[in-house]
Formats: structure tokens, sequence, C-alpha cells
């Protein structure tokens, strides 16, 4: 599929706004967007969001034959894909020139740049060899894959542990990280891409483009840096020329950046491993905000309890008193059956309100829930309500006796106890939100 | 008939609710009910195929309201494209859609064989649909049923255009709009907006211009209040 075509006025606008020094999101020239770090379960495994580009990367292991001129070397195999959920303009299985350019920038940036000890990664020398995959995948692609590319190879190569191996002679045996503890990479130094971008022949330059700045762009200059303050690689692109001053220049403020870079990479590795140690939770699932959408709320979360108290009283009218022994399956309302009395049920009075208020809260929320299935989940617990619970020799420590003839009052109370309480708790979390 | 309805206006539906009216007399199924976006008939009954709130018009229109990003072109609406090629006797405008949409010479006001409008590959035309339907291509026209431009045709050789989900877009092209009062009181500017989620700004300075783009792109998940707040920071800071 094709990408949306810029238009002239986006065009024009934007380079008369990067002549003024604007940038469409209000950044500074030589301002970075917002750079998160993410770590999943497994070792290895990063996410790195700049602004709204997030790229993905997993690294894994395999014991190989080393090559031919190398026999006592480890192999580093790179391989970024561009992923069609990136952008309309990516498609699967094309050999673009984007592509061929990042995979050849990530791999100059970290193979020659000799950052990854790889002696440290032979087993038999000759014959087995740990090799070591890094695969990159763009999720999202707002501008500078480059950037965010290199900082999660990186990130996830320093994360990687891989399996301990253990030789006896002639016998090599690979444990499994349940016997032996993996051992991380042995890494030197961490190299890291930044990106300048120039408009109107070389004048004016800003870093870390958008994927618009970026449309507009003439030429880009890529390069990659250790946080001492060593070039591993430069690259210059889209033919523009650039004078000695301003390449110095921009080494200069590349070195400025990387030294904050590594500094967020060591501080979520840190982070990591230390709640990897006490046990806490751990992955991209925490790591993720919780979005709430609140533009098509409404004030009131309609739960429909009035309904349910109809529907309960239809139920019980038409339904015998439970027996003693197991009866047949008796459905209460679509999606919903109940076969026998099942456990003693522990649903006290004060337990279905915050229930009720749960349910309220959360259909005011998410705004959804399925009509039929929460009618007969509230059907069922107005069933329990109602029937008289037996003693019996359960473990329970807490039984309650509910007697038929206060019940139609006191669902009453209940239903309207618990929209006021929906309400106001519903108001409560309102107030919450807009203190944001 | 109508009653079943009612009860529902300004509820959540999911795809899959259905209203049924196989149990009402006969009598009462005599009234005529409009069937608006995201509701279908199925025989007997109305299937809801979009998941939103159930809004009401008097006299019988329903509908859902529902928020989703992508553009499905339909006939009648006004939107903002962009040209990306010139074939022939028509354009190929992109408007955000599954495919391309024609717009031909001679659809402009004053247009004849021999006095071409002046469309460039790259401009923006605010044009509307006389045929959008999933088995054709959708044809763009930039004059209005009397022949007259009304509005569209070529614009903006300055300004902004950025993209924003559709349920804001509705949002703004409602008369007297909350969203545009609030921000007229910040400064003047011009606004352009089309249906398929895009929205083209002016103001006066680059700077102002850019305010009122990221104002609009953020107004999407506020509240009234959040939103009049933050318009009020704006104004002050300025």
């Amino acid at each position: 599929m094709k990408d949306t075509p810029l238009s002239n006025c986006e065009r024009q606008f934007l380079l008369k706004a990067i002549e003024e020094k604007k940038r469409l999101d209000g950044r500074q020239t030589y301002d970075y967007r917002n750079i998160k770090i993410t770590f999943g379960t497994d070792y290895g495994c990063c996410i790195v969001d700049i602004g709204k580009t997030r790229v993905l990367a997993q690294v894994s292991c395999d014991l190989v034959a080393p090559k031919d001129n190398r026999p006592t070397e480890g192999i580093l195999f790179f391989n970024l894909e561009l992923s069609p959920m990136a952008s309309p303009a990516f498609e699967s299985n094309r050999q673009s020139e984007l592509l061929v350019k990042l995979n050849r920038l990530l791999e100059r940036c970290l193979r020659n740049s000799k950052c990854i000890d790889t002696e440290s990664l032979c087993v038999v020398s000759g014959e087995k060899v740990w090799q070591i995959r890094v695969d990159v995948h763009v999720l999202n692609h707002d501008g500078n894959i480059m950037d965010a590319a290199s900082i999660a190879a990186i990130a996830a190569l320093s994360h990687f542990r891989r399996p301990d191996v253990g030789i006896q002679g002639e016998e090599v045996t690979v444990y499994t990280p349940e016997e032996r503890d993996p051992i991380p990479l042995s890494i030197y130094h961490m190299p890291i891409c930044v990106s300048f971008s120039f408009f109107q022949q070389g004048t004016y330059l800003l870093v870390d483009p958008c994927e618009r700045e970026e449309r507009v762009m003439d030429g880009l200059l890529v390069i990659a840096m250790n946080k001492h303050r060593e070039i591993c690689s430069i690259q210059s692109s889209g033919g523009i020329m650039l004078l000695k001053e301003q390449v110095l220049r921009c080494s200069k403020i590349a070195s400025v950046k990387v030294a904050e870079i590594t500094e967020l990479i060591s501080k979520a590795l840190e982070n990591d491993k230390k709640v990897r140690k006490e046990g806490g939770k751990f992955g991209y699932v925490e790591s993720m905000p919780k979005e709430r959408i609140t533009a098509l709320k409404t004030e009131v979360a309609p739960v429909e309890t009035t309904d349910i108290e109809m529907k309960a009283k239809d139920i019980v009218c038409r339904t015998e008193a439970p027996s003693e022994n197991m009866p047949s399956p008796v459905v209460h309302a679509p999606g919903t059956g109940q076969l026998g009395e099942g456990l003693q049920d522990s649903w006290g009075l004060e337990e279905l309100d915050e229930l009720e208020d749960d349910l309220g809260e959360e259909e005011e929320e998410q705004g959804i829930r399925e009509q039929p299935t929460e009618e007969g989940k509230n059907a069922t617990k107005g069933k329990y309500k109602r029937e008289v619970v037996v003693i019996s020799d359960s473990e329970e420590e807490e039984v309650v006796i509910l007697h038929k003839g206060t019940q139609v009052k006191d669902l009453k109370k209940q239903a309207a106890q618990s929209n006021q309480s929906a309400t106001a708790a519903s108001k409560k979390r309102k107030k919450k939100k807009q203190a944001f | 008939m109508f009653d079943i309805f009612k009860h529902k206006v300004g509820d959540v539906v999911l795809p899959g609710d259905v209203f049924s009216f196989a149990s009402l007399a006969q009598d009462s199924r005599m009234e005529k009910i409009i069937c608006g976006p995201g509701l279908r008939r199925n025989g007997d009954e109305v299937l809801v195929c979009k998941s939103g709130v159930l809004r009401h018009k008097p006299a019988n229109l329903f509908w859902v309201d529902s928020q989703q990003k992508r553009y499905v072109p339909a006939k009648g609406e006004s939107v903002i494209g962009i040209v990306t090629a010139k074939t022939g006797d028509t354009f190929k405008v992109d408007v955000g859609g599954s495919e391309q949409a024609s717009l031909s010479y001679l659809a402009f006001e004053g247009a004849t064989k021999r006095n071409r409008p002046n469309v460039q590959v790259g401009d923006l035309v605010y044009a509307q649909f006389i045929i959008a339907n999933k088995d054709m291509e959708p044809e763009l026209v930039c004059i209005d049923s009397c022949g007259r431009a009304n509005g569209m045709g070529v614009f903006g050789n300055d300004g902004l255009l950025f993209r924003v989900s559709l349920g804001l877009v509705r949002r703004l092209l409602v008369p007297r709009s909350e969203i545009v009062k609030d921000l007229e009181q910040l400064f003047p500017f011009e606004m352009v907006v089309g249906m398929n989620g895009r929205v083209w700004v002016r103001a006066q300075t680059t700077q102002q211009t850019l305010i009122v783009a990221n104002l609009l792109e953020s107004c999407e998940n506020m509240t009234a209040e959040q939103r009049k707040l933050l318009f009020r920071r704006v104004a002050d800071g300025c």
C-alpha cells in the first residue's frame, strides 16, 4: 500500500517553520523526543520508544560451527525488519533501499566496532562457538528508526544471558537455566547512533527528525559513538555537501546525546535487575501505562438493576426451591446455567454491594459489558440471595442464613444503595482523573 | 417500536445487539424508523454492527456514534484530498481510504475543455463525493449541483495539514461547536475540516498555527473542563 503523499503546503510549511527554528511538536533543534526503554520477561528482549517510533529487539543464541577463517571467534548476526504494521509504505518481504541501508548501518555500528567480545563466545575452538543473533523489528515508524534500532539492539545485548557451558576434557555440557544461572555477554562499550537531518542544502540542522521532517529533509548524517567519545561509524546520505565544521559540530552534539542515552540504558538495566532480584513483577505488561479514553464517557453509569430485579423475581417464581440432591442444570438466563448448589457461597450482603460497585465502575470506565452475561450474572447473584443457605460441613468460616421473607425489600434497597454508591464511586474516579 | 429504541438512547451498544420487533402487535409496526450508520436491518430485526453510543434525532432517526481513525468514503461527504497524479482527463486524489478517488478536470467552477483548472500534483483540494460505494472507485467533484464552487476547490498555499480521528472531526463540524468556540477566543485563524479526518489550519504566524494544530490534536481525549483549562493556560501564556 502506498504511503500518504506529502502535500506541497505541508512541505512549504515545514521548511518555513524550520527556518524560524520551530519544530512541529515544539522541541528545540537539538532535543530528542522522550526515550522509553522497557525489557520483557525473557532475557534479551527489549522495546525502545522514541516518541511514537517503536522498535523491538530480541537476542537469541545457538551453538554452531565457527567460520573457517576465524575458528576461535563467535558469530554475530544482525537482522532488521520493517514490519508492515510500522507504516503503510512498508511491505513485507520487499527489499527496499531503506531496509538495506538500516541493516548495513546496524551491522557496521555493532559488529565493526567490536563492542562484543567474540573470543569469549568460543566453546571448542574450530568446532563449536556461540552464534548470537539479534533480530530487530520496527513496530511503529514515526521517524528516526536508526537511533531506536541501535539503542534497542545494544540494550537487548546487554540484557541477554547465554546458557552456561562446562567442558570436561572432550565433553561439553550446556547447562539449562535451571541447572546453572545463565551468564551475560561481555560487552566492552555501547555504541549508539545519533541522526542529524539537514535542510536547505545544509543550512539548517535538526536532531532526531520525526517522520514528516524526514520526508522534507535533504540529507541525513548518522554518527555512531560510545560514551568514551569514540566514533564507531559515520554515514552521510542524501548527497548533500557538508562542511568540516558542521561535521565536527555534529560529533560534539552526538557525544553529549550519547552520554545521556547511555546513562538511560544503564538505569533501565539496573532497574530491571533489581526488580528481578526482588521477585517483583517485570516485563512489558507492568511497564505499560493504563490508557483510559474519556472522550465518549457518560456521566452516570447505566447499571440496569431494575431490569435485573424483575428478571430475578421472574426466575424465582418460575423455578422451584433447590433440593438437597444434585438437581439437573437450571438455566437462569441466556449464557448462564447452574448445576447443583455449588460451594457454600459466601456472598454475604456486603460483598454483593462491592461486586455491584465494581461492575458499575468497570462498565463506566470501559464502557463495555456484555449485556446478556451481565444480566445473567446478576440474575444468578439474585438467585443465590434468595435461597436458604444450608449449613453443611464446609470449611467456610462465615455462614450467612438469609430469610426468604425479607428478600424483596432488601434487594430493592440493595439496588438503590449500589446505584448510589456506584455513582459516588464514579464521581470520585472522575475527580481523580481530572486532577491529571 | 419506538420505545424499544428510545429506551436505549444514550447507552453503549455492541455489535450483535438486537432490537427485535417480532413480538410486537401488527399495528404498531407501521411506524417508520430511519437507521443511520452502525444499524442494519435484518428481516424483522435491527442489528447493531458498530460499537458506540446509540443516538437519536427527532423525529425518527437513530444511529450509533462510534469512534475510528480510518476513513471509509461515503456519498455526499466533503473531504480534503491530496492530488497524486494527473492522468488524461482526471486527477487522482488520495483521500485516506483504501482506493484513490478520481476528480475530473471539468468538475471545477468555470472549467471547460479549453480552460483547464490550475491544479498541480501535491495540491490540497476540498471536494465532495458523488460516487462512493464499495464496488466502484470513488469520484469527487468540486462543484455543487448548481455548478457553483461553494467553497470547494484547490486551497492552502500556506498553513498546516494534520490528521485527527473521525469522532473529533464530527465534533468540530457540529454547528456552534464548543471546541471551535473555545479556539476562536485564542486568536484568529482559518480552518478547513475534511470528514476524512484531515484538518488544515492557518493563523497569522507559524507559531500560532503550530499551537492551534497541537491543541486540536490533543482535544481528542479531553473532557470539556480539561479543554477549557488547557486553552486558558495557552491564552495566558501567549
